[in-house]
């Protein structure tokens, strides 16, 4: 029998002294080993996670214990953990170490949370289907021919075979909420940042989040409100104070949704998926909330302008791979340009080398303003319609993919095919502000739908509690 | 060995059809304690690679932090030179591969520099003055060093100096000549001493220049292709690059050949400079917003304190030595080549009103001390109060010039104790400039010179010194001569 399914169930078992953190954590390790196909893990914390419980365990026994005491988290491995090994799913950073540790998993260790091993994802987080990995690609546990979705895949199949209480993602474009959809869990992207991005390898650094991934929505608000917040070390972080969102969940008002036409009519979208979108928002109308159609004619344009933005980014941030100081160098040089360039041709997988020669492309001197230039000033009216919009109504519901989790290799030859799995979520991505993804039941093959909701800046608490709610309806 | 020559030099009559356009980029490294982005020291000269955190080194998960002082001393800079400051201030990644780069970008600022305009007003040695204009400063980091040892295959990189902050002043190509261009950075080392934001030293690199020269014919609307020229480690250096340049670029235009817009690298063995690069494999650094540092905006509150933190500035001084204390340019010039020395005049004039006395102390005996010693005026043993009093003593006529600058002042130097009028009393120097007390020695050397005071009535007047030293010997040299003269002239005239 499947055991600890959420952080209420842990706290209820620890404090009738049914159990102890490190039975908990012997629990998931457990999991883990029955579970290793799956290739979720790329590093398991086994000495150092037990070491952990039985310290926590002893802070639960004299009363100091934190709020996360017999939380068992995973992490991404793009999170770097101070004296441990990190890669990005990248072979450039094959048997690099941190020298520090992510303030959001500083602050999970402070609150007495136990960090049981790194998760696989997609190289440098680009990627849909955990398809772009040095360490193997991840099963889905729903069908295991199929892909768990990505950038953040081994972090969703860790919490959806439970193999950990919750696990942090990264989303730059949806990588918490697409993996969450195709495996039957809560995703969170808070508002860019909401949580300090210090420790979180770049990807895109003004998209780049920290997200949650979690079987119900109360475990994610909890892990929110301890990783969210100012940080000395992140000057772009939000100083605006964190509410305690676990505390905010009640929903008791009449809402004001707003679905796009454009997504909804979306040539791509499955039809169960929009049959399942369509009966939540006809549920969300018998309760009384007032739900309305609106178009939204820029949705052409966001994909567009999130692949030339991101590149762009991430052609810059991922010069610093270039063998002089750490990681892979290629053995195979014979001066410095050769250096670079065999490092880098053997060091990033391909996926990584399309985007770095694409945002290189957009950025050059030629094409700088016809391509980055105007994809910014795109992404101020795209961020600039969907704030409007989320002044006039609480929340924009829509699918969170147009398909349910796909084959292996399905889209491996045909990148734009890839790209359109992050056409409902990027928006949310380019614009800044925070969105959810809900489990929506299952198509017809018992594949997971997501739903993802979406609300303005900085009303995480809102939407948590509505998120909450909808959970709620949708098991009525 | 002197360079040789490898061709004749151009006629004047060539030369003077053409003007030479110049404008310089000046790096100037900031004296803040820590880096740009990161709490590292600056510290110069430690073993290598020990000033380097994660953050200088780019390890993946950092993100950079401005150090504010780094934007104030920017800020001081663009005040000094009159600039615009700009208070939204967003920093640019500028993209390129090099060893010594940890980032693969360098952060610093494009589209918006901290100071924008502004001009720095220079003297030429003719006493002609001018103003150089600025196009902008901005902030940015300084690179490693990459180090290539003897022997070696390998280059070695030292991370030290990554992240050290700059600040880069940019001229508009204002100046046409190699004498101005001299004055220019002479001008620039004063303000950031002045400033205490850098010292100013080429020589050690924490100043550096390139030039972008030009020529064209006098007359002409259109700039010149303009070359990059680098690696010129002194101000003298930077003079005799432009002077290569423009004869090198005349010679081309004159013979009909085209100038290649490109960077030259100059040889100071030489005098010469040579290709490093040309445009077409020019780096395109495609710059874009820093996503990585939130905005650094200055608040009317802050500019306002960094201004109320502004030293007096070398022009304001000179031009208040020369109209307020009515001392010659070449005083005020001389006094206010360093801050130091200009603030101990300063402090003397706060003490004696003999202004040009007080001037002809520092730039004579107080600055050869120093030179002497190799002493900065920080240490010198005198204060300024007690040297105005010794300069007031010889204007009252109570030591001589001479006492006082051969026994008094080397004394003081020694023994900071004694004030100099006790320094005088003691030696027995304070002259006797009372014509009462002074009369009767006056009269008892005449009466028993009668004779030669009958020689000098009849006409040698020559006389005169030989009855001022038997004055001077009589009253044991503390005769003040101006009223021994006086006294004697009268009596022998009458």
């Amino acid at each position: 029998m499947e055991k600890y399914l959420s952080f209420d169930d842990i706290k209820k078992s620890l404090e009738n002294g049914e159990t102890d953190c490190k039975a908990i954590v012997n629990y998931y390790l457990q999991k883990i080993q029955t579970k290793a196909h799956l290739n979720a893990f790329v590093e398991v914390y086994r000495d150092s996670a037990l070491d952990q419980a039985a310290k926590v365990d002893e802070k639960i026994s004299s009363g100091k214990a934190g709020k996360l005491a017999g939380m068992v988290v995973g992490i991404k491995d793009v999170l770097v953990y101070k004296d441990h090994e990190f890669n990005a799913s990248s072979n450039i950073l094959k048997g690099f170490k941190s020298q520090f540790t992510a303030t959001a998993i500083q602050r999970l260790i402070d609150e007495d949370a136990i960090i049981i091993g790194r998760l696989n994802c997609d190289e440098f987080g680009m990627g849909s289907s955990n398809e772009n990995t040095c360490h193997g690609r991840v099963l889905n546990a729903a069908d295991e021919s199929r892909v768990p979705g990505g950038s953040s895949g081994g972090s969703a199949v860790a919490v959806q075979a439970n193999m950990c209480t919750v696990s942090l993602g990264t989303d730059t474009g949806g990588s918490v909420r697409q993996p969450a959809a195709f495996t039957g869990l809560v995703g969170t992207k808070p508002t860019y940042s909401r949580v300090s991005r210090w420790g979180l390898i770049a990807y895109a650094s003004s998209f780049d989040t920290i997200g949650i991934f979690s079987r119900n929505v109360r475990d994610s608000a909890l892990v929110m409100e301890v990783i969210a917040g100012p940080d000395n070390f992140d000057s772009t972080a939000s100083r605006k104070p964190v509410p305690h969102y676990s505390e905010l969940l009640h929903f008791g008002k009449r809402a004001k949704v707003a679905y796009l036409t454009e997504t909804i009519e979306s040539a791509a979208l499955q039809p169960e998926i929009k049959a399942n979108t369509l009966a939540v928002i006809d549920k969300l109308k018998q309760e009384g909330h007032q739900v309305e159609e609106v178009h939204f004619p820029l949705l052409k344009y966001v994909l567009p302008t999130y692949y030339i933005l991101t590149t762009a980014e991430a052609s810059s941030n991922l010069s610093r791979y270039d063998g002089v100081k750490y990681g892979y160098r290629s053995p195979n040089a014979h001066n410095l340009e050769s250096m670079y360039k065999k490092t880098r041709t053997e060091g990033f997988g391909e996926e990584v080398k399309r985007r770095i020669m694409l945002g290189t492309f957009v950025l050059s001197a030629s094409y700088h303003d016809a391509y980055f230039t105007k994809a910014q000033r795109v992404r101020r009216l795209i961020k600039e319609f969907t704030e409007e919009l989320l002044n006039k109504f609480d929340y924009i519901l829509m699918p969170t993919t147009p398909s349910t989790a796909f084959k292996f290799g399905e889209h491996s030859n045909d990148p734009v095919a890839m790209y359109l799995e992050d056409l409902f979520t990027v928006q949310a991505s380019v614009s800044g502000v925070p969105a959810l993804s809900l489990p929506n039941g299952t198509d017809n093959q018992g594949l997971p739908i997501g739903i993802q909701v979406m609300a303005n800046s900085f009303k995480e608490a809102e939407l948590y509690a509505f998120g909450n709610y909808l959970m709620e309806l949708n098991s009525n | 060995m002197a360079p040789k020559m490898e061709k004749e030099m151009l006629s004047a009559e060539i030369t003077s059809k053409y003007e030479l356009v110049v404008g310089l980029e000046v790096h100037a490294q900031l004296l803040t304690k820590s880096k740009i982005f990161a709490t590292d020291t600056t510290e110069f000269g430690k073993m290598p690679n020990t000033q380097i955190s994660v953050i200088t080194l780019g390890h993946p998960g950092t993100l950079p932090k401005v150090n504010s002082r780094v934007v104030e001393y920017a800020m001081k800079m663009g005040l000094a030179c009159g600039c615009e400051i700009t208070r939204h201030n967003v920093f640019a990644r500028k993209n390129y591969f090099y060893p010594d780069l940890p980032k693969g970008f360098q952060t610093t600022q494009d589209k918006n520099p901290i100071c924008v305009g502004g001009f720095v007003p220079i003297t030429l040695p003719d006493g002609t003055e001018k103003s150089i204009a600025l196009t902008r400063i901005h902030m940015e980091e300084d690179a490693g060093k990459s180090i290539h040892l003897a022997e070696e295959p390998d280059t070695l990189v030292d991370f030290n100096r990554a992240g050290v902050p700059l600040i880069e002043i940019v001229s508009e190509p204002d100046i046409r000549s190699s004498e101005e261009a001299y004055a220019y950075l002479v001008e620039i080392k004063k303000l950031v001493r002045y400033l205490e934001i850098c010292d100013g030293n080429m020589e050690e690199g924490s100043m550096r220049c390139d030039a972008n020269v030009s020529v064209r014919l006098r007359g002409a609307k259109e700039y010149g292709k303009k070359v990059e020229v680098k690696n010129m480690n002194s101000f003298r250096n930077v003079a005799r690059a432009i002077e290569h340049e423009f004869e090198r670029q005349v010679e081309l235009v004159e013979v009909g050949k085209e100038i290649v817009s490109e960077t030259r690298t100059f040889d100071a063995n030489t005098g010469t400079t040579a290709s490093m690069r040309t445009k077409e494999d020019l780096n395109d650094y495609r710059y874009f917003p820093e996503p990585d540092l939130s905005p650094v905006v200055i608040s009317e509150e802050w500019l306002e304190s960094v201004k109320a933190s502004m030293p007096p500035l070398p022009r304001e001084l000179y031009h208040k030595f020369v109209d307020k204390y009515g001392l010659p340019g070449y005083d005020a010039g001389v006094l206010t080549d360093s801050k130091e020395i200009a603030m101990y005049f300063e402090e003397l004039c706060h003490h004696t009103s003999s202004f040009k006395a007080a001037s002809n102390w520092v730039m004579g005996p107080v600055k050869s001390y120093l030179n002497e010693h190799n002493e900065h005026i920080s240490d010198f043993p005198i204060p300024a109060k007690s040297l105005a009093e010794l300069i007031d003593m010889i204007d009252a006529g109570k030591v001589s010039f001479s006492a006082a600058s051969q026994k008094i002042y080397p004394e003081m130097l020694q023994d900071t104790t004694h004030s100099p009028l006790q320094i005088a009393q003691a030696q027995n120097l304070i002259q006797e400039s009372d014509e009462g007390s002074l009369l009767p020695i006056v009269e008892s050397v005449l009466a028993e010179n009668a004779a030669k005071v009958a020689e000098y009535r009849s006409g040698k007047k020559g006389l005169i010194g030989m009855f001022m030293g038997q004055v001077m010997k009589k009253s044991e040299g503390k005769a003040d001569p101006k009223v021994a003269t006086k006294l004697l002239t009268e009596l022998l005239e009458n």
